[in-house]
C-alpha cells in the first residue's frame, strides 16, 4: 500500500542516490518504460519534434551512467560532483486506483568540477508507477527555470 | 592595450606556416579584435534561414562576428539585415530572438521608428531638428543595413565590408553542400525546426571549425560515449531493429580506414568537407515512405543521386558547418580569444516524413547539447587545449598530417588528412594580414 508519505520520501530518496553517486541504484529507480526529460522550451508540451536537452530512456541512462566509470572518460577526470537542495516535494496526483503518483519539486541543483561550480533552479515532475509494491519512475521531467539559456557542459542529473 | 599585430602584416602573416600555426592565432586577444575587423567583416557570413522570417515584419537577432544584427523580411519580400541599433542613442531596437515588428521597428525610448528596411518612418517633434545639422548627419538615415547580403536557397549570408570577394567568388562549388540539403526535401525546401542548441565554450572559435573536419579524434575522445553505447548494444545480445540512438553513435567508433577511405575534399577560400564517398551518416536506416516521395518529385535517377550524397561535415569558411544528410547546422559564433557560443540548428525536409526530423532532432541532443556526452568531451579537449597553449614550451600547433608542399587549394585527399584545416588556415592568413580592396 503506496502512502503519501511514500512518494515524497522517494524524491527525497533520489536526489541523494544522485548526490552520493550511486548510479546503479539509482537507475534501478526507473521503470523498464522509464525516462528522463530535460525540455529545451518553457512550458514545452511537444516531445517528439521539439528539441529537448535530454530525453532519455533506460539504454541512454545506462550508456550515461557506464561512462562514468570509464577510464577514458576524459571530461569526468576529475569527477565531478553535484548536490540538490529540494523544496517540499508536493502530490499533484495520488491516485493508487491507477496506480499513478505525480509530485513535483522545486529544487536548487549545484555541479562541480575542478574551481568551476555551476548553480542551476529547476522543477522536477515525478510521474511514479508502483511495481511489485514499490514506487519506480515513468518519466522524470525537469525544467530548468532558465532551459532556453547557453550552458557550458551539465554533466551528472538534476 | 597595444595590438603588436594591428600595423604588422608580416608578423601576422608569419603566424601560418605551410603546415604549423603559432598559439597566437587561439589565444591572443589582439589577433581576436583583428579577426572581427578583418575576417568577419571581409567574408560571407551566415546569418539564418529565411524560413525564420517567413512574414512581412518578422524578424530574428543574432550576431555577425561581434556585431548585433537582425534579419527582418521587408514588406516587398525581400530579407534584410540591419545593425540592431538606433541610430539615436544606441539602444537595442530588436530585444527577443525573433518576433513580428509588424510595419515598422519602434525604438522603446524615444518612440523614434523605422521601415523594416532601416529607413526612417517617423520620429515626435521633427521640428526640432531642422537647421541643427541632423539631415546630413549618419542618424537621419535610419537603422544601419549591413551592406551587402545573399540569400542562397534560404540561407542568409552577409558581407559588412564591401571589399572582399563577391557571393559566387567566395563560395564556388562549395554551394554544392547547401544544394545537396535542400534539394533532400522532396519540395526542395527546408524550414528551421525544434529549436536552437546553444553551448557555451570556453575555448577559441577555430578550435571547434577545426573539429569538423578532425577524423582522428572519434574513436578517441568519443570511445567513452560511442564506445560504451556499442559495448551495451552488445552486451544485450543486439537487438534488433537498432535502436536509432544506437544507429547514430555507433559510426563514431569506425576504425580509422574508414575515415582515410571517406576524402576529404577542399575547396578555394577555406571551404571545404568531409565524407566525399561515405560517411557516418551513410547506414542509417531507410525512412518509411521518403524514397517513395523524393522519385515522384525527382524521378528514380536524380533522387538516388541526391541521396546517395553522403557529405558528412561541410566547413563554410570562416564559421558555418552544415551536415547535408541529417539536416543539422551549427554556427559557431566567437565571443572572445577563449570564448565561443556554438549553435547547434535542425532543419525540417518540407513534405518529408516527421521521423526524418525526429532523428535530426535525436542527433543534436546526443552529438551536440550542452548535455550530451560526446559534447562533454569534446569541449573538455578543446578547453584543455586553451589552457595547454599558454605553456612556453612549444608556441606552434601541428597541422602537418599527410601534408605535401605545393598542395593546391582544390582536390580530393584521404579523410583522415589535415589538409582542410590548412586550407583553412592559408584563407585565414589572407584576410588577416593582406588589405582587402
Amino acid at each position: 500500500m503506496i502512502t503519501p508519505n511514500d512518494v515524497v520520501g522517494f524524491v527525497y530518496h533520489e536526489a541523494r542516490l544522485l548526490d552520493e553517486q550511486h548510479f546503479e541504484k539509482w537507475l534501478a529507480l526507473f521503470a523498464e518504460d522509464g525516462s528522463y526529460w530535460m525540455p529545451l522550451e518553457h512550458g514545452q508540451t511537444d516531445r517528439r519534434l521539439t528539441a529537448t536537452l535530454m530525453d532519455e530512456d533506460l539504454l541512454l541512462l545506462r550508456i550515461r551512467v557506464e561512462r562514468l566509470k570509464g577510464q577514458r572518460t576524459y571530461s569526468q577526470k576529475p569527477k565531478s560532483r553535484s548536490h540538490h537542495l529540494l523544496q517540499q516535494p508536493q502530490i499533484d496526483v495520488f491516485d493508487p486506483e491507477a496506480n499513478r503518483y505525480v509530485v513535483w519539486t522545486a529544487m536548487h541543483y549545484v555541479e562541480t568540477r575542478l574551481d568551476r561550480q555551476d548553480f542551476y533552479a529547476a522543477w522536477a515532475t515525478h510521474e511514479l508507477t508502483a511495481i511489485d509494491g514499490a514506487l519506480r519512475i515513468r518519466t522524470k521531467r525537469v525544467d530548468l527555470v532558465n532551459c532556453d539559456a547557453a550552458f557550458g557542459s551539465i554533466q551528472l542529473f538534476l | 592595450m597595444t595590438n603588436r599585430y594591428r600595423d604588422n602584416p608580416q608578423a601576422v602573416r608569419a603566424l601560418v606556416r605551410d603546415a604549423e600555426v603559432h598559439r597566437d592565432v587561439y589565444i591572443d586577444p589582439g589577433i581576436f579584435t583583428l579577426e572581427m575587423e578583418r575576417l568577419f567583416a571581409n567574408t560571407w557570413i551566415y546569418v539564418g534561414h529565411d524560413s525564420q522570417v517567413p512574414k512581412t515584419g518578422d524578424f530574428f537577432t543574432t550576431t555577425i562576428g561581434s556585431q548585433p544584427v537582425v534579419m527582418v523580411r521587408h514588406d516587398n519580400g525581400a530579407v534584410h539585415v540591419l545593425y540592431n541599433r538606433c541610430p539615436h542613442k544606441g539602444t537595442r531596437i530588436a530585444n527577443e530572438l525573433s518576433g513580428n515588428t509588424g510595419r515598422f521597428f519602434r525604438c522603446p525610448y524615444h518612440a523614434w521608428s523605422f521601415r523594416t528596411d532601416g529607413t526612417p518612418a517617423a520620429l515626435p517633434l521633427p521640428s526640432g531638428y531642422e537647421n541643427t545639422g541632423f539631415e546630413q548627419s549618419e542618424t537621419s538615415r535610419g537603422m544601419t543595413p549591413v551592406r551587402h547580403v545573399h540569400n542562397y536557397r534560404g540561407f542568409v549570408f552577409a558581407k559588412m565590408a564591401d571589399g572582399g570577394p563577391n557571393f559566387e567568388e567566395y563560395f564556388g562549388e562549395s554551394l554544392s553542400s547547401i544544394d545537396n540539403m535542400v534539394d533532400r526535401s522532396p519540395a526542395g525546401r527546408l524550414e528551421v525546426a525544434g529549436g536552437v542548441l546553444r553551448y557555451m565554450h570556453n575555448c577559441n572559435w577555430k578550435m571547434l571549425v577545426e573539429n569538423q573536419t578532425d577524423t582522428c579524434h572519434p574513436m578517441v575522445a568519443h570511445m567513452s560515449s560511442a564506445g560504451t553505447a556499442v559495448e551495451i548494444w552488445k552486451q544485450a545480445g543486439e537487438p534488433m531493429p537498432k535502436p536509432m540512438a544506437v544507429e547514430i553513435f555507433a559510426p563514431f567508433m569506425s576504425p580509422y580506414e574508414m575515415f582515410e577511405s571517406m576524402g576529404i575534399r577542399t575547396w578555394d577560400n577555406g571551404h571545404g568537407h568531409t565524407g566525399v564517398r561515405h560517411s557516418i551518416h551513410s547506414n542509417y536506416s531507410a525512412v518509411p515512405g521518403y524514397f517513395e516521395q523524393m522519385v515522384a518529385a525527382y524521378g528514380e535517377l536524380k533522387a538516388k543521386a541526391i541521396l546517395d550524397e553522403n557529405r558528412h561535415n561541410t566547413v563554410y569558411f570562416p564559421n558555418l558547418m552544415l551536415k547535408g544528410p541529417i539536416q543539422l547546422l551549427r554556427l559557431f559564433k566567437p565571443l572572445a580569444a577563449d570564448r565561443t557560443l556554438v549553435e547547434s540548428w535542425t532543419f525540417r525536409l518540407v513534405d518529408a516524413p516527421d521521423l526524418l526530423l525526429e532523428r535530426t532532432l535525436m542527433y543534436n541532443r546526443l552529438i551536440n547539447a550542452p548535455t550530451s556526452v560526446v559534447g562533454h568531451d569534446d569541449l573538455e579537449v578543446y578547453e584543455r587545449a586553451q589552457e595547454g597553449l599558454l605553456t612556453n614550451g612549444n608556441p606552434w600547433v601541428s597541422l602537418h598530417r599527410l601534408y605535401a608542399p605545393g598542395e593546391p587549394a582544390i582536390g580530393v585527399d584521404n579523410g583522415t588528412t589535415e589538409r582542410q584545416m590548412r586550407n583553412q588556415f592559408r584563407a585565414w592568413s589572407r584576410f588577416m594580414a593582406e588589405v582587402v580592396q
